[in-house]
């Protein structure tokens, strides 16, 4: 009955017209760059047109034929990694801690841990400048993941204490009884039902990590510039395309990872 | 938790202390992050804090404070940059608004298609999306190339290397954190108020200005107030589409220390954009609490 009615007010969806009309408009324009730059980045023209006149793999032989930007992918692909192995036990550990332990430190310590997301990235960057300046940091690739462990860990603790949230920890204390310690306790019973979040959590940190720009261009150089860094300088100077080809590579990452994570909230919430 | 149980009986007092020292150990699983952010974060910001109070010679000063409102090259950076926020943030309001409540009043299923439109920007890198803004609002760009082809302008709009470029960037770059935490709060409004009010003779646009728009509004002014502070930070998306005409404050601090060397003068510029920030948010907390905000990514 209510079915043929857009709302609880009774408005039919032809009323709602200019609505879903407008809804659409606005998802196009999100999506629009994105999508249009993967053909573009297939185009044979300097130009970049769309849809390309002539196709071609040119600016994909120009990026993986560079020595340059191949060396700053591999930076980049490296930090990130390391980013998400470190950020996501130290992460999960602070999480852990914070479910476990009494409320009133517990709020004060997560505000802290939650700090590198209030606190404006640029400040952050020019401090880690600063101090890595001191202790012949700046430009190496520990630098960098130390940096970007830090803005993952919000990351990685929101996405695992999320999970915690549904888990019973009186399975826990069901283990402990029967004489595992805590740790083993937490590492064959609690971990194996929270791992979609930590999963989750984990490829946050990889992201994270790989998309950076702003601490990465202060920190990262030389040799040990990350692949953000290079495509920042190339760009202020002007547009090349072989940054279309980069792009693409860049998106498909970003939609595999949304994609797994959709995946594991999925099967994180069954039925 | 794990004081789910109360002990009782003899010993009670001794497993009370027994789960005191455990929830104590507990917490000490958060130092290494706690630690990694106090060396990386605070300790710096501190130290920036510090040299703000020096002039270049090293003498004690509150020169780098007084020439934010002195300096007119200042006091202009300011002010675009409270320009660019104050527009980007009415626009994401005003496309990010009825995008939300589509979403919301949309079957669960739907919902969740469409919100992979909203959250696959959100997870692509902003140096790509910029980077595609800037090929696609260049003099010969697509959008140029297709409003003349239709017939809607002659010669090619200026839309990038200035204050509109950086404006459209930054919309679709900041429109998800506004219609994230605006549509959580709108799916958590009871649907059956907006029945009532109609049930009462109230008319579809009355219900909705009158019972649902007041209710939304927690979650709107979190998203306006996210996207307004994020604003104040923005540093990739002016520096590439702003084409050297739109200087930001973040742009300011980043040219004080690689330009000038001046550390006095960016430390100064990060420590009341912090404040700036934090007072912000701390309101946005003490109204809405923060976790359920950040929750969205």
């Amino acid at each position: 009955m209510s079915k043929s009615f857009a709302s609880d007010t009774q408005i039919t969806h032809l009323g709602r017209l200019w609505l879903y009309l407008f809804g659409a408009l606005v998802m196009v324009f999100l999506m629009f760059p994105s999508v249009v730059v993967i053909p573009m980045s297939f185009s044979d023209s300097t130009y970049l047109e769309f849809p390309p006149r002539e196709w071609s793999l040119r600016w994909y032989e120009n990026y993986f034929g560079s020595i340059e930007w191949r060396e700053a992918t591999y930076v980049s692909l490296q930090a990130a990694v390391l980013t998400m192995l470190v950020a996501t036990p130290v992460g999960t550990a602070a999480a852990y801690g914070l479910h476990v332990s009494g409320r009133r430190m517990a709020a004060t310590m997560q505000t802290m841990l939650l700090m590198p997301l209030m606190v404006p990235i640029i400040l952050i960057a020019i401090g880690a400048f600063y101090l890595y300046a001191r202790l012949g940091l700046n430009y190496t690739i520990t630098g960098v993941v130390v940096a970007h462990t830090v803005l993952a860990i919000p990351f990685v603790l929101v996405t695992v204490s999320s999970g915690l949230k549904t888990y019973d920890m009186n399975q826990e204390m069901v283990a402990r009884s029967l004489g595992a310690s805590r740790l083993r306790a937490f590492l064959t019973v609690t971990l194996p039902q929270i791992r979609f979040s930590v999963v989750a959590g984990a490829l946050f940190a990889f992201i994270t990590s790989l998309d950076e720009v702003i601490v990465a261009m202060f920190v990262s150089g030389g040799e040990n510039a990350t692949l953000t860094r290079r495509m920042f300088n190339a760009l202020r100077d002007q547009i090349d395309p072989t940054i279309a080809a980069i792009s693409t590579c860049l998106i498909l990452v970003s939609v595999i990872s949304l994609l797994l994570v959709q995946w594991l909230g999925k099967a994180r919430t069954p039925g | 938790m794990t004081a789910a149980v109360t002990p009782v009986g003899t010993n009670a007092e001794a497993l009370a202390a027994d789960s005191r020292r455990e929830r104590r150990r507990a917490f000490f699983l958060t130092s290494p992050a706690a630690l990694l952010i106090a060396v990386v974060v605070f300790v710096p910001v501190g130290w920036l804090f510090w040299l703000s109070l020096f002039d270049p010679e090293g003498a004690l000063t509150a020169e780098n404070y007084t020439r934010m409102l002195g300096s007119p090259a200042y006091v202009k950076t300011f002010k675009t940059t409270f320009e660019v926020s104050f527009v980007v943030t009415a626009v994401c309001v005003l496309i990010g608004y009825p995008l939300a409540y589509l979403l919301s009043q949309l079957p669960a299923r739907a919902a969740n298609v469409c919100m992979v439109f909203v959250l696959l920007p959100f997870w692509t890198s902003l140096l790509v999306r910029t980077y595609a803004w800037l090929v696609l609002l260049q003099r010969k760009g697509l959008i140029n190339t297709w409003l003349i082809d239709l017939g809607v302008i002659e010669q090619p709009l200026r839309l990038v290397h200035n204050f509109t470029g950086t404006v459209i960037g930054m919309v679709h770059i900041l429109l998800p954190f506004l219609v994230l935490p605006l549509y959580a709060a709108m799916r958590s409004i009871d649907r059956d108020l907006i029945r009532a009010a109609a049930n009462l003779g109230s008319s579809p646009v009355g219900a909705f200005w009158r019972v649902f728009f007041p209710l939304s509004l927690p979650g709107l002014f979190a998203g306006v107030v996210l996207v307004f502070v994020l604003c104040l930070g923005f540093y990739v998306t002016p520096a590439l589409l702003g084409g050297g005409r739109v200087q930001m404050w973040a742009m300011r601090i980043e040219s004080s220390v690689n330009l000038y060397a001046n550390w006095g003068a960016a430390s100064a510029l990060g420590v009341v954009l912090l404040i700036v920030t934090l007072v912000l948010l701390w309101a946005l907390n003490k109204l809405f609490g923060l976790e359920r905000v950040f929750s969205g990514r």
